[in-house]
């Protein structure tokens, strides 16, 4: 009588997988949407302090940011491709680059982060509670969402490290990819999160 | 040989033996069945911590004035007595403990489709138990600001807020995952042959459940984390002081929290209607109907949420399409109870405990739901707002309805999960107890709310003394049914008579198979050509 083992069939269902992923993707817009919903409430009821505080957060660095999120999410996508053709080294490449980028962004957003705490722009701080309500809450809402945002960075690259090692281990290959291609979507996730703060923070002024 | 084919495939998920033994094989075990009993275990622990609290509610308000704790402490049981029976409990119940169980069974699977996740879900949701209950043993106390976290209050309070907030937000993470693990099982893994409209109701109320899970907890998780800013880093999200707006902090709250009740109650809803069939000895009457009412309460459900907010200050016409939604919403609830009474219509009852609880059920359940259409009129609402009235509404609909359902069953399936029966002669005892003191406890404040006695207050008037007593009278009874039920259902488990694989005549698939059910449920995976509920 062997009851040895605990768990006998080995189940595997790719697609099944991805709509997992998808679904929670969902669930991570709703959790910033919840944001948008604010930022969109007060803005309304705060549109002058909104348009002047906006003119404090450099567009270059904005710009500098998406474009590199964007090369990032473009080579996480050609490294789902990669392991298709069975190329591992350029898989690898392809995934370092994307952990490259997201490390450049990361410092970015701490020179972005703390030109505005010397300059006295974060939450409950006398500067912006002297600017008024609408000043308060714009750099509230700035850093509370970036802020969010910079976590899923942080998440991303834990996930993106785990796949970097389990492709050089060679337990991530073509045969089954769809670890790769989730973190892959996640990726994408937090590319478009950024797509959509970087307008509503940086552009609209 | 085949005898030792048949000692070897049907050893009980049980008794298998697996890396770990004792309290390791349970929670690191990824079977789906496993992760349902860790979870009711779980569930019913803070369940009795949440009965208690509520017993001392009760025992406070017997009496004007002090009773036997004072103003801040009763606050505090307030709140937790709602943080835990809400977020520990009612939330999580029926689909975190029967769903695990029952879902992969029903629609003739193994497991569900992420096992590991699945066992994660619980491990996330005991951390979030941790978290939300550490408040009671830091300096400060335990939060009480209710189970809304009302802001403004909610970030001025002196209180362990955090600690409750946070672990809120983590077991809307479990939440989240239980409810994507369904989605994808009910999708993937149901039997060949067994199309959407072949699937059993309770499968398909949990795949209406999962998508409010996955739909309306992140709104929640925010709320929360916006809470969190606040009192960390004095945002002003929700302060008036600071441009903030505290009736914002109220849509964003209800958002989630008025779909989270279908969370509660469409599962509760999953299980009666399995019950009724089987009790009944006939197919559901308008299976479609339910499956559609599912679906229905699940959609306009998300669209109802202002109707808490009806005294909080929105515009006229907010008002008025709130409360019509909310009319909308009490359609589908009412088809389903038409079908259910139907279903009994001219059949042949079987009398057992299970069908008692489903029967009160019906009667509580329609009390509830009728008196939440005296909420949802607006002119009733003003008068009735934030009174022992929404008390008494929410606790028929989500003490009667869930917690009726989960008596049910966990009297029906009982015999599938541990493999014995139960006495039901002291079962029908229990239910007898439970009932009456759930009328005496929870009637009397209809009447309260009526004659202006306000919710959450600590004192009240002279004149609201004698139906006080009534109730508090009424918690006693019901917890006397409850600590025979739950003695009666622990010696069943332990010492009862072995049950056969269909003790009730059920002819949903999880009465096809062992009780209980082997490690992977079916030897092979059945091939479905009828409808689950075939009486013919």
């Amino acid at each position: 009588m062997d009851t040895s083992v605990t768990i006998e069939h080995v189940h595997r269902d790719d697609e099944g997988s991805k709509l997992g992923m998808w679904l929670f993707i969902f669930t991570e817009l709703l959790l910033f949407a919840g944001l948008f919903i604010v930022y969109g409430v007060y803005r309304y009821l705060n549109p002058e302090a909104f348009h002047l505080a906006a003119q404090q957060l450099s567009v270059t660095v904005g710009t500098i940011n998406t474009v590199i999120l964007l090369i990032s999410s473009a080579t996480i996508a050609m490294a789902s491709s990669a392991i298709r053709l069975k190329n591992k080294a350029l898989t690898l490449i392809l995934l370092a680059t994307t952990i490259i980028m997201a490390v450049i962004f990361m410092v970015n957003k701490y020179f972005e982060w703390s030109a505005k705490l010397e300059h006295g722009f974060f939450p409950s701080s006398d500067i912006l509670h002297k600017l008024g309500n609408g000043d308060t809450l714009f750099f509230g809402l700035y850093f509370f969402m970036t802020g969010l945002h910079a976590l899923h960075i942080v998440v991303g690259m834990v996930l993106i490290s785990i796949v970097i090692i389990r492709v050089n281990k060679n337990s991530l290959t073509h045969e089954n990819p769809v670890l790769l291609d989730n973190s892959g979507l996640y990726w994408h996730l937090v590319d478009i999160i950024w797509i959509f703060l970087f307008p509503l923070l940086y552009l609209i002024t | 040989m085949a005898q030792e084919e048949v000692t070897q495939s049907h050893v009980s998920f049980r008794d298998v033996k697996g890396k770990y033994t004792g309290l390791f094989a349970w929670i690191f075990s990824t079977d789906h069945k496993r992760v349902g009993l860790l979870y009711l275990y779980s569930i019913i622990t803070f369940f009795l911590t949440g009965v208690v609290l509520g017993i001392f509610m009760k025992l406070e308000l017997m009496a004007p004035g002090r009773t036997v704790m004072d103003a801040a402490t009763y606050n505090a049981i307030f709140t937790l007595h709602g943080v835990i029976m809400i977020f520990l409990v009612v939330v999580p119940g029926l689909p975190a403990i029967f769903g695990n169980f029952m879902l992969p069974i029903m629609i003739g699977a193994k497991d569900v489709a992420f096992p590991k996740l699945n066992l994660l879900s619980w491990w996330v949701y005991a951390l979030g138990a941790i978290v939300a209950l550490s408040s009671l043993f830091m300096a400060g106390g335990p939060p009480d600001t209710g189970w809304t976290f009302y802001a403004p209050y909610s970030f001025k309070t002196n209180t362990n807020m955090l600690p409750a907030v946070i672990g809120a937000f983590i077991l809307g993470f479990s939440s989240i995952l239980t409810g994507i693990n369904f989605i994808v099982t009910i999708h993937r893994m149901r039997a060949p042959g067994m199309t959407w409209f072949k699937m059993p109701l309770f499968p398909w109320t949990l795949y209406g459940t999962a998508w409010i899970q996955i739909l309306a907890t992140p709104i929640v998780g925010i709320t929360l984390l916006m809470i969190v800013g606040e009192r960390i880093l004095n945002i002003g999200f929700f302060d008036p002081a600071l441009g903030g707006d505290p009736i914002l902090y109220q849509h964003l709250f209800w958002i989630y929290s008025h779909p989270a009740v279908y969370i509660m109650i469409l599962p509760a809803m999953g299980a009666i209607s399995e019950i009724i069939p089987t009790f009944a000895n006939k197919t559901i009457f308008g299976y479609k109907a339910i499956v559609i009412s599912t679906l229905a309460i699940a959609f306009v459900g998300y669209f109802v949420w202002g109707h808490h907010m009806f005294t909080a200050g929105m515009s006229g016409t907010a008002l008025y399409v709130f409360s019509l939604l909310t009319f909308l919403v009490a359609i589908p609830s009412a088809i389903k109870v038409f079908n259910w009474v139907s279903t009994l219509h001219k059949a042949s009852i079987q009398l057992e405990p299970p069908f008692f609880w489903a029967a009160s059920f019906l009667f509580v359940f329609m009390v509830g739901g009728l008196s939440g259409l005296a909420l949802g009129a607006l002119a009733t609402n003003v008068h009735l707002h934030d009174t022992a009235f929404v008390v008494a509404h929410f606790h028929y609909i989500v003490f009667g309805g869930v917690g009726f359902a989960f008596m049910g069953a966990i009297h029906y399936w009982f015999p599938k999960m541990w493999g014995r029966m139960y006495n039901t002669r002291v079962a029908t005892v229990g239910w007898m107890a439970f009932f009456t003191g759930f009328c005496f406890l929870y009637t009397p404040m209809f009447l309260l709310g009526i004659q202006g006695m306000p919710r959450r207050y600590y004192d009240y008037v002279d004149r609201f003394h004698g139906l006080n007593v009534v109730s508090t009278v009424g918690s006693w009874v019901l917890f006397i049914g409850l600590a025979i039920i739950i003695i009666n259902l622990v010696r069943g488990a332990r010492k009862g008579p072995i049950a056969p694989k269909d003790p009730w005549g059920g002819k949903t698939l999880e009465w096809t198979i062992d009780s209980p059910p082997t490690l992977e449920n079916f030897e092979e995976i059945p091939v479905i050509t009828k409808g689950p509920y075939d009486y013919s």
